[in-house]
C-alpha cells in the first residue's frame, strides 16, 4: 500500500515535470506578495510568527499523551475491575487541574 | 510461486485497485461537488464537457499535468517537491485499513488492504501525518502567506485531533478492541453505535470537518483572507496532489464514520422484512453510507459560513476537548457501575437480554439527550468561543474630547 501510494505521487510529479513547459522568467518565479517586491522572505531568514502556535503545539503534546494513555485503558476496560474507573478518574482530575490552569492563564484565548 | 509472494502480490494488486478507485473517485468528486453546489445555488453547474460534464474531470487532470511546474526562487527545492507527495501518500494510505465487507467477500479475498490489531490508532496516526505535508509545504515555499497558512493549518489540525481521538474512546470501551472488523462485527450484533454514542458522533463529525479542512473550518485555504494559504506558491500537479489529499481524506473520514458509528458494511436489519438478505450486500451499503456523508460535507459547505480563526481555536480547546473527555468518563462510569458486554472470546459478542442488565440503551438515551441538547441549545456554548478577547494596547488610549478630527 505504501509502495503503491508513494509510487502514484512520485509518478505524478515526474510526469508533470517532464510534460509541462519550462519558461520561468524572473518575475514569474518571484514569491507572491500581492504584487509587491518581496521583503526579507525565504526559508531560514527568521520570519517571526505568534508564540501562540508554539503554546498550542506544547499543549497538544501534553493532551495527546493523555489520549495515548487512554487507548490501552479503553481497549481493556471491560475486563478490568471497577477500581479501574477510579484510577482513570484520578488521572483525568489531575489533568483537569492543568487544564483549568491554562484556561485561567488565558493560553486558550486567541487575539 | 511461494505463498508469501502470492499474498504480497494480491495485497499490492488490491492496493493499486483501491488507489485507482480513490483517484477516480476524487476526480468525479470534484465534478459532483461543483454540480451540487450549482444546484444549491439554483444554477446548472458544469454541463459542457461531454455528456453531463462527465469528461470535465478528465480535462482537469490533463490540464494540471500539462501546466508549467513553477519552482519559486525562494523555495527549498527538495522539501517543496516532497511535501505534496507526503500529503497524498498518507491520505491514500489511511483508506486501506477500512473494511468494505466481511472477510472473503471480494472474489474470495478480504475487502481491505490491511487489517491491523491497532486499526484505529493507525488511521489516526496516518491522518496526523498529513499535517507534515501541509506544514512543510507552507514552510518550504519561502513566502509569507504560505508560511502563515501552513502554521494556522497545522495548529488547527492538531487541536481538533484531540477531540477526534477522545470522542472515539467511548466506542473503544464498549467494544474492547481497536480492530475495525471487530467494531463492525460488534455493531452487527448489538446495533449501530449512532444510537449509543450520538454525542460522540457529533463531536467526531465536527472534528472530521476541521481535520479535513472542509467547509466551516477551511481556514488554511481561506481564499478571501490569506490568498490560498499553503497552496499559494503551488502550481500544476503539486497543487492537484494537495487537492487530491484533501478530497481523499474526506473519503476516509466518511468511511471511518460509517465504520465506527453506522455499522460499516451492514445494512439496517429491519429492511430484511421487505427483501430478504438486503442487509448483507456489503459494498452497496458501504458506498451508500459513504455517499451520504460526502453529500453532507458538500451540503454543509454550501450552507455554513467560515468561522474566524480565534473562534475556531477556542471552540476546539474549550468545547470539543472537555466534551469528549466528559463523554469518555460517562461511558467509563456506565460500564463500571451498570453493565458490561457479554464477551464470548474472539469476535463473538452476546446480544443483551433485558434480564441480563440494562444494556447500552440507557447510555444511548443519555447520549442522544446530550446531543440534542448540544444542537438545540448551541447558543449556550456560543460565548465560550465567540467572545472577543480584551484588547491590550501598549499606548494608553487618549479619551476623545472636543470635535472629531481635531483642529
Amino acid at each position: 500500500m505504501l509502495v503503491a501510494s508513494l509510487g502514484i505521487g512520485i509518478i505524478a510529479v515526474i510526469a508533470s515535470a517532464l510534460l509541462g513547459p519550462k519558461k520561468g522568467t524572473r518575475a514569474k518565479l518571484m514569491p507572491y506578495e500581492s504584487g509587491n517586491d518581496p521583503e526579507h522572505g525565504g526559508v531560514g531568514t527568521g520570519q517571526r510568527f505568534p508564540v501562540h502556535f508554539y503554546l498550542v503545539a506544547m499543549l497538544f503534546i501534553v493532551f495527546d499523551i493523555e489520549t495515548a494513555f487512554f487507548y490501552p485503558l479503553a481497549a481493556a476496560y471491560q475486563k478490568l475491575p471497577q477500581f479501574a474507573f477510579f484510577e482513570a478518574l484520578t488521572f483525568v482530575i489531575l489533568l483537569l487541574v492543568g487544564y483549568y490552569y491554562i484556561l485561567k492563564k488565558g493560553v486558550l484565548e486567541w487575539r | 510461486m511461494p505463498d508469501w509472494l502470492a499474498a504480497g502480490l494480491i495485497t499490492l494488486l488490491k492496493a493499486v485497485l483501491v488507489i485507482l478507485g480513490l483517484l477516480t473517485g476524487f476526480a468525479y468528486m470534484t465534478l459532483v461537488e461543483r454540480k451540487l453546489l450549482g444546484r444549491f445555488q439554483m444554477r446548472p453547474g458544469p454541463n459542457r464537457v461531454g455528456p453531463f460534464a462527465l469528461l470535465q474531470p478528465v480535462a482537469d487532470a490533463i490540464k494540471s499535468i500539462f501546466k508549467e511546474d513553477i519552482n519559486v526562487t525562494m523555495a527549498d527545492k527538495l522539501v517543496y517537491t516532497i511535501a505534496p507527495i507526503i500529503s497524498v501518500t498518507f491520505a491514500l494510505l489511511a483508506f486501506g485499513g477500512i473494511p468494505a465487507g466481511p472477510a472473503g467477500s471480494l472474489f474470495g479475498e478480504n475487502p481491505w488492504v490491511y487489517n491491523l490489531d491497532a486499526g484505529i490508532l493507525i488511521l489516526l496516526a496516518m491522518t496526523s501525518m498529513g499535517i507534515y505535508g501541509i506544514f512543510l509545504g507552507g514552510w518550504a515555499s519561502g513566502s509569507k502567506y504560505p508560511l502563515l497558512g501552513g502554521l494556522r493549518s497545522s495548529a488547527q489540525m492538531i487541536s481538533y485531533e484531540l477531540g477526534m481521538g477522545m470522542s472515539l474512546l467511548g466506542v473503544l470501551m464498549m467494544v474492547g478492541s481497536t480492530r475495525m472488523t471487530d467494531i463492525v462485527q460488534y455493531q452487527a450484533v448489538n446495533g449501530w453505535f449512532i444510537f449509543f454514542q450520538a454525542f460522540a458522533f457529533i463531536l467526531f463529525l465536527i472534528s472530521a470537518f476541521a481535520e479535513t479542512n472542509r467547509a466551516p473550518f477551511d481556514l488554511p485555504e481561506a481564499e478571501q483572507e490569506l490568498v490560498a494559504g499553503f497552496l499559494t506558491e503551488y502550481s500544476a500537479i503539486k497543487w492537484a496532489l494537495y487537492q487530491m489529499a484533501e478530497y481523499i481524506s474526506m473519503f476516509t473520514a466518511s468511511a471511518f464514520m460509517t465504520t465506527m458509528f453506522f455499522g460499516g458494511w451492514k445494512g439496517p436489519v429491519f429492511l430484511e422484512g421487505f427483501i430478504p438478505g438486503i442487509s448483507d450486500w456489503p459494498l452497496v451499503w458501504f458506498i451508500a453510507k459513504m455517499a451520504f456523508f460526502i453529500f453532507f460535507f458538500i451540503w454543509v459547505k454550501a450552507s455554513i459560513l467560515r468561522i474566524r480563526y480565534d473562534q475556531l481555536m477556542r471552540f476546539g480547546w474549550k468545547v470539543m476537548l472537555p466534551f469528549a473527555l466528559f463523554n469518555t468518563m460517562l461511558v467509563a462510569a456506565y460500564i463500571a457501575f451498570v453493565g458490561r458486554t457479554e464477551w464470548k472470546g474472539g469476535t463473538v459478542y452476546e446480544r443483551f437480554g433485558l434480564n441480563q442488565s440494562l444494556g447500552w440503551w440507557a447510555l444511548g438515551l443519555i447520549s442522544l439527550g446530550l446531543a440534542a441538547f448540544m444542537i438545540v441549545r448551541s447558543d449556550v456554548f456560543r460565548p465560550w468561543f465567540n467572545k472577543t478577547a480584551p484588547v491590550r494596547s501598549r499606548t494608553p488610549q487618549v479619551p476623545q474630547t472636543g470635535r472629531a478630527g481635531g483642529d
